[in-house]
């Protein structure tokens, strides 16, 4: 059981394994293909299980029973969805670019990929740890947008445009209050290295050692990821009622279900994020000197502390969608450009003087 | 042939062909994404050097700033079925005259340069160093700069705002 607190065992035994019987240049390669195959299962079943959850957790916010009939409690739903999605036929415009019709998936999938690659799971399950860990996430995940900006242009559909419009000024403004509300805490931090961040909060989260700039910082991360991952009440890039389904309309089958899984992987990517910056990533939750109550905290495993932790900001994400009424998109970009963006600014200045005065924990 | 030269060697193909298709398509969004698999890759590049900062600023700005701009400019001003007149023969072939000329030059500076093998060991660029570096007002420091830099950028972003102001007269 010693492998499941501490994962660099069981990645230390699988290279040592690999090494003994091939070259060293192919240890990399078969290593990279491991490790990309992971991240696809990850992928698929973080679709499945999402998908179900999102439609559980509106039931339960409408008053409704949600999916029931395909197995337990509708447990086999998405697995349903996914066969028929595969067997639709992928439909083109006839005036489309082709092209870049088919590229436009492909490219959200990448941007996606390469973020989830520097996220810490757990105690050595990581699969890269870089020196600019939050600069990485933020440059890759800038350029999940073009995914976005070339499936509306090349629908050749005025719907798709115009919500590929949005859809790219949207994720353009937000993406600064991303990043400005981690860097609020990597002013306490003094890294921007993903693994040294989840190290720095074995005393403490920094959501409770940085009190209230950090719980300012939270909220507006809360905010703004949701923005930028597309979701509601910030969704009026594909807002039903006037634009269809925005940048993806077009789309049918496996390449639908592509920006479908995107928009999943997309959350739990912020929300893995937003983890591991401010809630502890996979570091158990720990009080002072309460020896016994922290010994009990250790016994859990991180990476069930991980995944609950993200498990519970995913929650917070999908219960903003069902609560709040969509707003129209010169809202939006108020509430960014006069809201968060100065709020923000003036927290760093805040944070950065805490820091420098020593008045956190 | 070592790993890391396939990969080198795998990248600058890539490079290379996108560069040209990108000066070649006539459908103009499609040169833009030529593009930016051309900037991704000096990004990969920099990646396989280790320098891993300057990557990342090469994603962000080039890759996620920059196309972004230039895509965002092409969804608001041209069609889907527009495409680009093919250029007069006279304007290809000097066109293509200065770029051969430009590479024989470059391939014979390389070539004929010796390059001389370091023996220090390559200065590690971490976050750190590289904030200590450009904050610092001792010998090696680059605050000056760095400064007059951000004095720039501050001009630009008031001459911005100044140009995209409505005028506050009623018209």
């Amino acid at each position: 059981m010693k492998w499941l607190y501490d994962f660099s065992y069981l990645t230390r035994t699988i290279h040592e394994g690999l090494s003994e019987r091939f070259e060293p240049g192919t240890v990399v390669i078969l290593e990279m293909l491991l490790v990309g195959l992971t991240f696809m299962l990850l992928f698929a079943v973080l679709g499945l299980v999402l998908v179900y959850a999102e439609r559980k957790v509106s039931a339960v916010i409408q008053q409704r029973l949600g999916p029931m009939r395909v197995g337990k409690w509708g447990t086999a739903q998405t697995l349903a969805d996914v066969i028929k999605l595969l067997l639709k036929e992928p439909l083109i415009n006839k005036d489309a670019d082709r092209f870049l019709f088919n590229l436009a998936p492909f490219v959200i999938m990448i941007a996606a990929f390469m973020a989830i690659a520097a996220l810490p799971f757990a105690k050595g399950l990581h699969a890269i740890d870089f020196d600019i860990g939050i600069l990485y996430v933020a440059a890759v995940s800038s350029l999940g947008v073009i995914g976005i900006l070339l499936a509306g242009w090349s629908s050749n559909n005025k719907y798709s445009l115009i919500g590929a419009m949005r859809s790219g000024a949207q994720i353009i403004s937000y993406e600064l209050s991303v990043a400005l509300s981690l860097l609020t805490i990597v002013v306490l931090t003094g890294s921007l290295q993903l693994s040294v961040i989840v190290e720095s909060q074995a005393d403490g989260w920094w959501i409770f050692k940085g009190h209230i700039p950090a719980m300012i910082a939270f909220l507006i991360f809360l905010i703004a990821s949701t923005a930028e991952t597309n979701r509601g009440p910030f969704d009026l890039a594909e807002a039903e009622s006037e634009l269809t389904a925005g940048f993806h309309t077009e789309y049918s089958g496996l390449k639908f279900a592509f920006f479908f899984l995107a928009e999943f992987a997309n959350m739990f990517i912020v929300a893995g994020i937003g983890a591991t910056v401010f809630l502890g990533g996979w570091m158990p939750f720990h009080i002072g000197t309460w020896e016994g109550f922290n010994a009990v905290m250790d016994f859990i495993p991180p990476i069930v502390w991980f995944f609950g932790k993200v498990g519970f900001i995913i929650f917070l994400m999908m219960w903003f969608r069902w609560t709040f009424p969509r707003l129209r998109i010169d809202q939006l970009l108020t509430l960014e450009w006069k809201y968060l963006l100065p709020i923000n600014l003036m927290n760093i200045v805040l944070m950065a003087f805490l820091s420098l005065m020593g008045w956190h924990f | 042939m070592a790993t890391s030269a396939i990969i080198f060697y795998t990248i600058a193909g890539i490079m290379i062909i996108f560069s040209l298709l990108a000066v070649t398509s006539r459908r103009i969004l499609r040169a833009a994404v030529y593009l930016l698999f051309a900037l991704a890759g000096t990004a990969a590049l920099y990646f396989m050097l280790d320098y891993q900062f300057l990557a990342a600023v090469q994603l962000i700005v080039y890759a996620g700033g920059i196309v972004v701009l230039i895509i965002f400019s092409i969804l608001l001003t041209t069609h889907i079925n527009e495409k680009l007149e093919k250029p007069a023969w006279g304007k290809v072939f000097i066109t293509a005259t200065l770029v051969l000329g430009g590479l024989m030059l470059t391939l014979f500076v390389l070539t004929n340069h010796e390059f001389v093998l370091g023996t220090e060991p390559t200065a590690e660029a971490t976050v750190s160093v590289i904030g200590e570096r450009l904050l610092g007002y001792q010998a090696g420091g680059y605050v000056l700069p760095f400064e007059v830099i951000s004095i720039l950028l501050l001009a630009a972003m008031i001459g911005a705002i100044v140009i995209a102001k409505r005028n506050s007269t009623k018209s």
